[in-house]
């Protein structure tokens, strides 16, 4: 049954081939991407027509490579120039409001909190369209009544990142929140004994102590805002980003270079979940 | 206690007031008065029950609610019963350093773009994929068979794309829960079963919510994977409100569904919160 009770030969059998098989499901699909990425034939299938890096790098009329792919490489910049405001937006908001909901107390704190936790659980979907109309509802407004035409009102790049915001700070405030919980006041309060005033404490004894915290959840929000398909469809302008790229890209058929990028990101979000992993151990 | 007087407050106050209000209420109450506006025969824009009157009158749109609605339930049970035996296995079988690497190998796959692995099993099931390759080469088949687009597959994807989200807080439940309970029912001559129903699930009952709850949301709103891999007889409803805002351009009419889409999710989390006498705040952390 557990570790430290007899078990018979077959239960355990049974429940160990069970975990292989689930692990096979779990990877199946990761490995047959990053194999197929190598394949030396024009459609990522099988049978196996020898090694190839022409998918990375080449350059001919039949097959043009990920690195010399213009379309590809300016959504995955766009992507990442995203995750990058969406992130250091949200880690200042989001570490804001855990200040805000664990050491203030005001009215109506009770039902703040509880809308500073609703955008985690309403559909990205919704949050998209409804974002979309009020920018659109204030754009129209601002253009009839002061003939401003604003940018950041269009489905664009800035409409995106605001979008994402929305949600990754809940995500943010919630890990900064937990990590504040364990703080020891009277760290504080020895502080303010000998005289530092409220930011001074905040920002060479609060942040300080939460820095990993702030690191983790910097990393999570970049790797949401990086990936994020769902609200960003309806928000995007011209500037696509890569998950939208790659689903226009899979919808309409597809090509080995679509699993050259699929590999890069594999590689790339591993090592930097490894890495994060090493951190946390420290 | 409140530190710093009010300069603190209102310096933390200011911009999470900032993003409540500008980014989540005002756009969901737009939501919501987008869905009862509409033009009359003139042209001219009419408060109106029409974009609801609509959804309930074609019964293409309330069939595929209800569908969604049922497949998200069967979705979230199903990632249940997938992920429940690799939680107990890890954490109370496996020696405590192999758990730890299974459990690193677990969360791996989930940091990769959905869709990225959506497409994997797009080219494992598609006619021309790698499982047919497979099956005809072994003799078991005489023609390639599609293997995607279908209902099986679709909720095959979500329950894939979901197992996180249950495993995660399934398995911090079982790391509180002391195995000398299952060690007490065991010596008491408690089948596998009992001690299955009677004392674990109880006892992880809070953890089985939250990750209930998110799962039925994420699936009820996920866009992509019923898209690419259910084909066009899997209509989803998410999808129906695309089509109402790309693809014919009827904001109303897809505010609507928004809305009523937010409804059903909410409704079913409220419901899931109060079962399990829970707070938003409890599942979330």
């Amino acid at each position: 049954m557990i570790r430290s009770l007899p078990s018979n030969r077959s239960y355990s059998f049974g429940f160990g081939l069970y975990i292989v098989l689930f692990y096979l499901f779990l990877f199946a699909p990761l490995l047959v991407t990053c194999v197929l990425a190598f394949n030396d034939s024009d459609f990522p299938a099988l049978p196996w027509k020898g090694f190839t890096l022409d998918w990375f790098t080449a350059e001919t009329r039949d097959r043009v490579g990920i690195f010399r792919d213009q379309a590809n490489l300016t959504s995955i910049w766009v992507s990442f120039q995203t995750a990058f405001f969406v992130s250091l937006l949200s880690l200042v908001v989001g570490t804001m409001g855990a200040f805000l909901f664990e050491q203030e107390r005001f009215r109506f704190r009770e039902g703040l909190y509880f809308l500073a936790l609703a955008p985690l659980v309403i559909p990205g979907v919704i949050l998209g369209i409804s974002i979309l109309l009020t920018a659109n509802g204030a754009g129209l407004l601002l253009e009839e009544r002061f003939g401003l035409d604003v940018e950041l009102l269009r489905p664009s790049f800035w409409l995106v990142v605001l979008g994402q915001f929305s949600f990754i700070t809940t995500f943010v405030l919630l890990v900064v929140s937990a990590r504040l919980k364990k703080f020891d006041t009277s760290l504080e309060e020895a502080a303010l004994n000998l005289g530092a005033g409220r930011l001074q404490v905040i920002w060479l004894i609060v942040l300080p102590f939460l820095r990993p915290a702030l690191i983790g959840a910097g990393a999570v929000a970049f790797l949401m805002s990086f990936e994020n398909f769902n609200t960003t469809l309806f928000l995007v302008g011209s500037d696509t980003t890569l998950p939208v790229n790659l689903y226009l890209q899979v919808r309409d058929g597809s090509t080995p270079v679509i699993n050259a990028i699929s590999f890069l990101l594999i590689i790339g979000t591993s090592l930097m979940a490894l890495l994060s992993l090493f951190f946390r151990r420290r | 206690m409140s530190r710093g007087g009010r300069l603190g407050l209102y310096l933390f106050l200011v911009p999470v007031l900032l993003w409540l209000l500008l980014l989540i209420v005002i756009p969901h109450i737009d939501l919501l008065v987008m869905s009862f506006r509409g033009e009359d025969d003139l042209g001219e824009p009419v408060w109106t029950l029409a974009n609801y009157i609509n959804f309930f009158g074609d019964s293409i749109y309330w069939l595929t609610f209800a569908r969604t609605a049922v497949y998200a339930l069967l979705v979230t049970f199903l990632t249940f019963v997938v992920t429940f035996p690799v939680a107990f296995y890890i954490t109370k079988v496996a020696r405590v350093r192999y758990g730890g690497l299974l459990l690193i190998l677990l969360l791996m796959p989930f940091w990769v773009s959905e869709l990225v692995r959506v497409y994997g099993w797009m080219i494992l099931l598609r006619e021309s994929g790698v499982i047919n390759h497979f099956l005809l080469s072994l003799g078991l088949l005489d023609r390639p068979v599609e293997f995607l687009y279908n209902d099986a597959t679709m909720i095959m994807g979500l329950v894939y794309t979901s197992m996180l989200f249950m495993a995660v807080p399934l398995i911090s439940s079982l790391e509180g829960m002391d195995d000398s309970l299952i060690e007490a029912a065991h010596d008491l001559g408690a089948s596998r079963f009992t001690i299955f129903f009677r004392v674990v699930i109880p006892y992880i009952a809070p953890g089985i919510t939250s990750g209930s709850i998110v799962v039925f949301m994420l699936t009820l709103g996920n866009y992509l994977t019923p898209n690419l891999l259910g084909g066009k007889n899997s209509l989803w409803f998410t999808e129906q409100i695309y089509n109402e805002f790309i693809a014919s351009f009827n904001w109303n009419q897809g505010a609507a569904f928004g809305f009523l889409l937010l409804l059903l999710s909410s409704a079913f989390i409220w419901i899931g919160l109060k079962l399990s006498r829970q707070t938003l705040g409890r599942t979330l952390t």
